[in-house]
């Protein structure tokens, strides 16, 4: 007796023929693989002095390289918005892939500068993580001034699995990219120098609580799988498009369970309201240019994905996960709002507010259009950079004893007197985040509201709007604080930013900036060109028979 | 739900399994307590009581546990290649030798960092 019925699934034919693989495609992928292998062998064979000048050259290279290979790529899209698919198409390239892999790797590029900037022989990580906290083995390390040089492979492993998160186009390439990306930053979050015990705690919650949300991912993935027997993000959505019960008698409801686990899975990573909770303790933990990273980096790849999860696979069926999507973003940016008002520490003000973003983003995804794919690509990309700079800025301000950062925003006061360029630039970014005309966080806003609003989302977007007002009063309040306060009694040490920092907090200025007086060009390239769709085919706005054509990649 | 008939019933022959031995083995097996058998049933150093101060972990079974989980997926990996070495080709050959690299590049941070001396 066979108890399953549906035998027309037979087994994979095995071939014997070499896959083809354009590599070219990959190129970027490969770089950053092959330098994080390199590091690791840097590790092993070149004598200790000179492993950080080393390391910090192959790495800055390789990314570097990464991202001039992303853009050169461009060129090798075929016309008409369309886009290709690599490796037995497991991995998508098309518009929306270079864009995010773009951000991504300027995103890392301004991360590995705070990573390598170093005071007197002092970088952000432990001198030895093996030791335990305040012990002999501890300060012994210290003094001989070791360096955990591992940093740089790591990061470059984590940048790798970011890089593939948003272009997997399976289900099983795109586990394989969250694990990729997820395990070296788990290990990066316990490297803090300083509160070690503090940063340990953060990467057990984080890795305990990314755990859970790999196996709720897991289990969607069984559960999509069941429903349209294929991992593969086109035939999904074809089965989901034909619509009826998929690949098993009844299978229906497996598709419903499938897009809620996935939608556990991603969201969390996005950080999202219910999956949010690691989010301020893993942010206030991790060492400030790992927390920089995946502030932006991490979030600009989690939300790729969940796109193109959303928006591909499960593009058949936007009126299923439509409600869902719209109680998380309701449920994200009202109550993470809402919570960092109490906020004390500025590390974890920051991640909050990063919560409150991912919901403002989350509008644009419940859009299902090309206006919402546009926005949340051009508000990630601006919040990233506004993003990193905070935290660059962040790294500056030290305690005097002990020489950890300054968390309290109490002991800021004053700021404003003492070092007017940081603190300028720190409420620039915080006028960003509040979305101030003139500033990228304005027109990254304006573009996901808008978007939200064609879609016929409204109060979702006044939900927004109200979040928005009660996130700028402690943006503004601290501004306040900073500039119009008497300097606190037990004031912070302000240190002079390095060359690196320097440029890090530069960069997120002039991209605040910029991006927020001169969208236009940026703006106009991202929103794609209707061709794909035909005319009677307008179920979505801009000429799109369906969510899928904006990857152009079915 | 007939389709799920076979799996219920596997479980609970599975359940009956463990319910039924750990009865059976409390109410009939001898009890002759000594000191081996009342300590904790782990290999390796005792986890509890740790030493004055925290105290720490020696380091060594985990190393070796690590090196022995890769070594053991590479030969996992490896079987169903050699089975079929043949049909795979150059591309299978050229694959799995870079698969190999990447694997010794980590066995060979691991020897260069002392992870392979005992004392």
């Amino acid at each position: 007796m066979n108890p399953l019925p549906h035998t027309a699934l037979a087994a994979p034919v095995i071939t014997t023929q070499p896959p083809q693989i354009d590599y070219a495609l990959l190129a970027p992928l490969l770089v950053v693989f092959a330098a994080g292998v390199i590091g690791v062998l840097v590790e092993a064979f070149v004598p200790r002095p000179r492993r950080r000048a080393v390391q910090f050259t192959l790495a800055a290279l390789a990314l570097v390289a990464a991202f001039v290979l992303t853009v050169v790529r461009v060129a090798l899209l075929p016309a008409g918005g369309a886009g290709l698919t690599v490796a037995s198409a497991s991995i998508a390239v098309d518009r929306p892939t270079l864009f995010f892999q773009g951000t991504i790797l300027v995103m890392a590029i301004a991360s590995l500068l705070l990573i390598a900037e170093h005071r007197h022989g002092e970088s952000a990580f432990a001198a030895q993580a093996a030791t335990v906290p305040g012990s002999e083995e501890e300060r012994a390390h210290v003094l001989a001034g070791s360096q955990h040089t591992e940093v740089y492979p790591l990061v470059l492993f984590a940048v790798l699995g970011m890089l593939m998160f948003p272009a997997s186009n399976d289900f099983l390439t795109m586990f394989i990219a969250l694990e990729v990306m997820s395990l070296p930053l788990y290990l990066l979050c316990g490297l803090a120098r300083r509160r070690r015990l503090f940063s340990q705690e953060a990467a057990v919650k984080y890795f305990l609580l990314g755990a859970f949300s790999s196996a709720f991912f897991l289990f969607g993935i069984a559960m999509v799988y069941g429903y349209a027997g294929s991992v593969n993000f086109a035939v999904i959505h074809d089965t989901v498009a034909a619509g009826g019960a998929g690949a098993l008698p009844g299978g229906g409801p497996l598709l419903l369970l499938g897009i809620a686990l996935v939608g556990v899975g991603l969201l969390f990573k996005v950080g999202a309201v219910p999956f949010h909770s690691w989010k301020p303790d893993v942010y206030q933990g991790a060492p400030t240019p790992i927390t920089a990273l995946m502030a932006s980096g991490t979030l600009v790849a989690a939300f790729g994905a969940l796109l193109r999860v959303f928006y591909v696979a499960f593009g058949g069926s936007v009126a299923e996960w439509r409600p869902m999507m719209w109680v998380v973003a309701v449920l994200t940016m009202v109550l993470a709002a809402v919570v960092a008002v109490t906020q004390r520490d500025i590390k974890r003000l920051l991640a909050y507010s990063s919560v409150v973003h991912a919901g403002f983003v989350l509008t644009a995804v419940v859009a299902a259009s090309a206006e919402g794919l546009a926005g949340a690509m051009f508000y990630l990309a601006a919040y990233g950079f506004t993003t990193v700079g905070a935290f660059a800025v962040v790294t500056l301000v030290r305690v005097h004893e002990g020489g950890a950062e300054s968390g309290d925003i109490a002991s800021w006061a004053g700021l404003g007197r003492t070092s007017p360029v940081l603190a300028g630039s720190l409420a620039l970014f915080l006028l960003a985040f509040a979305g101030i005309p003139l500033t990228s966080g304005f027109i990254g806003k304006f573009a996901v509201f808008e978007a939200a609003v064609s879609a016929g989302a409204t109060p979702l977007v006044v939900v927004g709007v109200l979040s928005s007002a009660v996130t700028a009063f402690f943006y503004v309040r601290i501004i306040v604080l900073m500039f119009f306060a008497e300097p606190a009694e037990a004031r912070p040490r302000v240190l002079r930013p390095g060359r690196l920092t320097g440029a890090v907090i530069g960069v997120g200025v002039v991209a605040t900036l910029v991006l927020g007086v001169f969208p236009g060009p940026v703006l106009d390239r991202l929103s794609p060109a209707p061709g794909a769709g035909t005319a009677e085919a307008q179920s979505v706005p801009g000429g799109f028979a369906t969510t899928a054509d904006l990857f152009a990649n079915r | 739900m007939e389709l799920y008939a076979p799996i219920f019933v596997l479980g609970g022959i599975g359940a009956a399994f463990v319910v039924v031995s750990m009865i059976a083995g409390s109410l009939l097996g001898p009890k002759r307590y000594n000191r081996a058998k009342l300590q904790s049933y782990e290999c390796g150093i005792d986890p509890t009581p740790q030493p004055v101060g925290g105290g720490r972990f020696t380091i060594k079974y985990y190393l070796t546990a690590m090196l022995f989980i890769v070594f053991d997926i590479e030969v996992i990996f490896l079987v169903p290649w050699a089975v079929h070495l043949d049909a795979l080709g150059v591309f299978g050959l050229v694959a799995m030798v870079l698969f190999l690299v990447n694997v010794s590049i980590a066995y060979a941070y691991e020897w260069r960092r002392g992870g392979l001396e005992w004392e």
